[in-house]
């Protein structure tokens, strides 16, 4: 069975628009996390928010696109598009079943969706969009992306809430595998307008702290949730093979991947099973990792069973362990996706970036949190882990790919 | 040795039967359950019929906490999933929890208590800044679908993968292929696999009038969807769900399971044109059916039904004849091909996994479903539609297709375990 | 009867830009009216929406067949002025 590698990246995050301006600004610690200025964030409980602010759709999509398509559906396509030039794939016509596409998504461009409703219940039914049907709809950047682009092999979305990121790319190395070369997968995500916060809110999972410093705040012993966000990261994976016949260049190979759902009652366990059973399709045994991007809710709870299943694992503090989504924000179904691109750049320039915001660990956490400055560190093989609301577990392990 | 999978099991709740039995009795009787919709008030809508279940969810066995806490369409799922595990003999307590998967597809989630719940924060449409003070606690479970699929696996406690595969109205069938992949690559042995939806809500039906895909016969409920007949003019809206219990076949003899069919072949291909439009060649689905029976290793000849997307419109219809003679040459010609979105409508992310299971019915009695309401021939449809009444005949090998937004285009091969591969 | 204000070419220009947005490569500005909307870059959805905003703006019930029957902006204004005058 051939290897699956990434060949491309294309980053849309809070702290940088760009996979370099990401990476940099995260390295440097540069938080992109502020109060909301989509809306009025003064009468909710949750004000904080990761926004990509420097993304002016106008300059990077062409004009038919924006009146049919979500905000998080136009992030989605400029790092699709980013992630297929950075691969050098050449754009091509005819029937390109070479490539697929398999994203994530959670709530599908929710923001478009609440003016629709708003139009019906406001205006009434003449007033709803016609392109209300797939604008919201969860596969809608699937779609999207592989007609910009003229992708045909299969097409996919995959909702396993904060998990999709990684569930989506292990869907994709599943496509490879059955013999289509390529993939764009990952996921871009996001749903800052007021019925999303709403939603977020009413998880119980979301901070509502008004000062961005440190606001989000992972296996602290303070932490009160996370700080939403938008953005994500899409990827081109490609079989190694493949990829090797083009000479492109590869970031990291996609060497393990698992997932698992929670028992009722036992988050941590199934957590554990996702980590192990990365590992054991890695065929990596644990003291070949050399760092962890850890899921991180900054729920107390969760963070305990997170850091309980790392230490049952790798034995406690045996393993560093980050959260740079501290500086962007949870971005839902491109949460995990992020976290693949910053591993990728992690293990290319052998660096783990920090925690943004935390001092230490909490004690009842007993993981070696990567804290204060990124540290730097012989990479070959990387942990990527995800959690999503109701049970979901997703683990994946990237390695250095032997050229 | 490669993995085989097969359906050991089978639920569905779909409008004219909440049933498996309810549902195959309409289907095979020709019957149809579209109607003048009762679920609130259509007058405002240019379509005002649809597919309804009557579905009431205490009475389908759901607790009353389980029924005020899911959203209708995960509520078919899980009544769904039940039915299919009792039906498949499968002993839960029995079963490993962690070799146990969940692929459950899904095409709009839970629209219906989203809508319910903004109109609520919303105060009738009145204020963008909604009010979170007036949230129920799920609010977010109905903003996400996967939450359909994580009810589903606490209800059968599969600890294995478990997604919502959301590709529009191919959910159904990707979804089970999906599942059947997971058990072929050893990730599970067995898979509760389908499709949910229940979009029957006013935001629906004002996307679907704002371009026109949906029939405004509302003058004549009982007959208006109308694949293939010259005289179509949109699709019904339907609501539903449907499981299949896949199984790994050696686990599945093992315990001396029934066994439907196998899940022979699955291929799925996008077509890259446009978010709603198809291009008349078909070519990509055609290319899709091809994957799906080069996995199945069964020639075109070796087709014996074939379960149509026919969505009753005139784009799909011809889009999807075009898509069989180029994918099975003159057999196109031959083999029965149905559409039972006739009879129970268009139900998105559901309808792929309810077509499967009436596939898997039809190997199972020797029945080919009709395509109801086809009177009128269109010229350009001039394949064997099985107009009205259902057909004797034995089923070994279906082949069953779906088309979606978004350009997604899959195709499913159900075949008997015991035929002879080429 | 009450005289009723017509659409004009402009009126379609500005409303088919609100519908399906702008395009660098297509010049609408031109001398468009005998150029199919496919070759304008307006698929069926944009004319969709654009029959829909039309009817908002000037309260008018146009038929469904207005978008199969209509493939030049000429074309459309003629229909939708046969409408609006009740000819």
């Amino acid at each position: 069975m051939s290897a699956a590698v990434v060949t491309g990246l294309g980053v849309a995050a809070a702290n940088g628009l760009g996979t370099e301006a990401y990476w940099r600004a995260t390295l440097d610690g540069r938080a992109g996390i502020r109060e909301i200025t989509r809306f009025d964030p003064s009468g909710y409980p949750v004000r904080l928010a990761g926004e990509v602010s420097g993304f002016v759709a106008e300059e990077h999509l062409p004009g038919r696109l924006l009146p049919q398509t979500d905000r998080m559906t136009r992030l989605s396509l400029y790092a699709a598009e980013q992630a297929l030039a950075d691969a050098g794939v050449p754009a091509a016509g005819g029937l390109r079943y070479d490539i697929g596409v398999a994203t994530a998504s959670s709530m599908g461009g929710f923001e478009f969706g609440q003016r629709e409703l708003e139009n019906l219940w406001s205006k009434g039914g003449s007033h709803v969009s016609a392109y209300q049907s797939f604008a919201w709809f969860y596969a809608v950047n699937s779609g999207q992306i592989s007609i910009r682009h003229n992708l045909r092999g299969p097409g996919a979305a995959l909702v396993t809430d904060h998990a999709g990121g990684l569930d989506a790319v292990g869907h994709a190395r599943r496509q490879i595998r059955r013999g289509t070369p390529a993939i764009l997968t990952g996921g871009v995500d996001g749903a800052l307008c007021p019925l999303g916060i709403a939603g977020l809110v009413s998880t119980g999972g979301y901070t509502s702290r008004t000062d961005p410093d440190g606001a989000y705040r992972p296996f602290a012993a303070d932490a009160d949730g996370a700080v939403p966000g938008e953005g994500g990261a899409h990827l081109l994976l490609e079989d190694r093979d493949a990829a090797r016949a083009r000479g492109a260049k590869v970031y990291g190979e996609l060497a393990g991947y698992a997932a698992t759902f929670d028992p009722a009652g036992a988050p941590e366990t199934g957590l554990r099973r996702a980590i192990t059973g990365a590992l054991r399709d890695a065929q990596v045994v644990p003291a070949d990792v050399g760092l962890v991007f850890a899921d991180g809710t900054a729920d107390r709870a969760a963070d305990r069973a997170e850091a309980a299943a790392l230490a049952a694992v790798f034995g406690p503090r045996a393993v560093p362990v980050t959260v740079p989504k501290t500086m962007v924000g949870r971005l839902q179904a491109g949460a995990a996706a992020l976290d693949l691109a910053t591993a990728l750049l992690a293990l290319r320039d052998g660096v783990a970036p920090h925690t943004a915001g935390v001092d230490a660990p909490a004690p009842d956490c007993p993981i070696d949190l990567v804290t204060g400055s990124p540290r730097s560190l012989p990479l070959n093989c990387v942990l990527v882990l995800a959690r999503g609301r109701g049970g979901f577990n997703a683990a994946a392990v990237l390695r250095r790919s032997q050229q | 040795m490669s993995r085989r999978v097969v359906v050991t099991g089978l639920g569905a709740v779909a409008p004219g039967g909440t049933n498996l039995k309810q549902y195959w009795d309409l289907l095979s009787s020709g019957r149809t359950a579209t109607r003048p919709i009762t679920a609130f008030d259509p007058s405002p809508y240019r379509s005002r019929i649809a597919a309804e279940c009557d579905f009431d969810p205490v009475e389908a066995g759901l607790s009353p906490q389980e029924a005020r806490r899911m959203d209708r369409a995960t509520q078919f799922a899980v009544a769904a999933a039940r039915e299919a595990i009792a039906g498949s003999g499968l002993d839960l307590p029995g079963t490993d929890g962690e070799r146990l998967a969940v692929s459950l597809g899904c095409a709009v989630g839970c629209t219906t208590s989203m809508e319910r719940e903004y109109v609520v924060l919303s105060d009738g449409g009145r204020s963008w800044l909604v009010d979170p003070e007036y949230a129920v606690p799920h609010l977010y479970d109905w903003f996400v679908p996967s939450s359909a699929a994580a009810e589903v696996a606490h209800t059968v406690g599969a600890q294995g993968p478990v997604a919502l595969i959301s590709d529009g109205c191919t959910s159904g069938l990707d979804a089970v292929g999906h599942g059947a992949e997971l058990i072929r690559e050893g990730s599970a042995d067995v898979v509760v696999a389908g499709g949910t939806d229940a979009p029957i809500s006013p935001i629906t039906l004002a996307c679907f009038d704002a371009i026109k895909a949906t029939s405004p016969r509302n003058d004549d409920a009982a007959h208006a969807s109308r694949p293939f007949d010259a005289t179509r003019n949109g699709l019904v809206l339907g609501e539903g769900g449907a499981v299949l219990v896949l199984e790994e076949l050696e686990h599945a003899r093992r315990r001396g399971a029934h066994v439907y069919a196998e899940v022979a072949g699955f291929g799925s291909r996008s077509n890259a044109y446009h978010m709603t439009g198809l291009r008349p060649d078909g070519v990509e689905m055609a290319e899709a059916v091809r994957v799906a029976l080069d996995e199945a290793r069964i020639a075109p000849e070796g087709v014996d039904y074939v379960n149509a997307h026919g969505s009753s419109t005139k784009q799909n219809d011809r889009h999807e004849t075009a898509a069989f003679k180029r994918s099975l040459g003159d057999h196109a010609y031959r083999v029965p091909v149905s559409s039972i979105k006739s009879m129970i409508g268009h139900s998105l992310g559901a309808i792929g996994a309810l077509e499967l299971v009436a596939c898997a019915l039809a190997m199972e009695y020797g029945v080919v479903p009709p395509t109801a309401n086809l009177h009128v021939a269109d010229p350009e449809c001039d394949l064997d539609y099985v107009p009205l009444t259902a057909r004797e005949q034995r089923v070994d090998t279906v082949l069953s297709v779906g088309s979606g937004f978004g350009g997604f285009q899959s195709a499913v091969v159900l075949a008997r375990p015991d035929r002879r591969t080429a | 009867m009450t005289t009723r204000e017509l659409l004009s070419l402009d009126d379609l220009r500005r409303i088919l830009r609100e519908a399906a947005g702008d395009d660098d490569t297509v010049d609408i500005d031109g001398d468009i009216l005998d150029t199919p909307f496919v070759e304008l870059g307006f698929d069926s959805l944009a004319i969709l929406e654009t029959v829909s905003r039309v009817s908002r703006e000037f309260s008018v019930a146009l038929p469904d067949e207005v978008v199969e029957r209509c493939d030049t902006p000429r074309a459309f204004l003629e229909d939708v002025n046969r409408t609006l005058t009740g000819v």
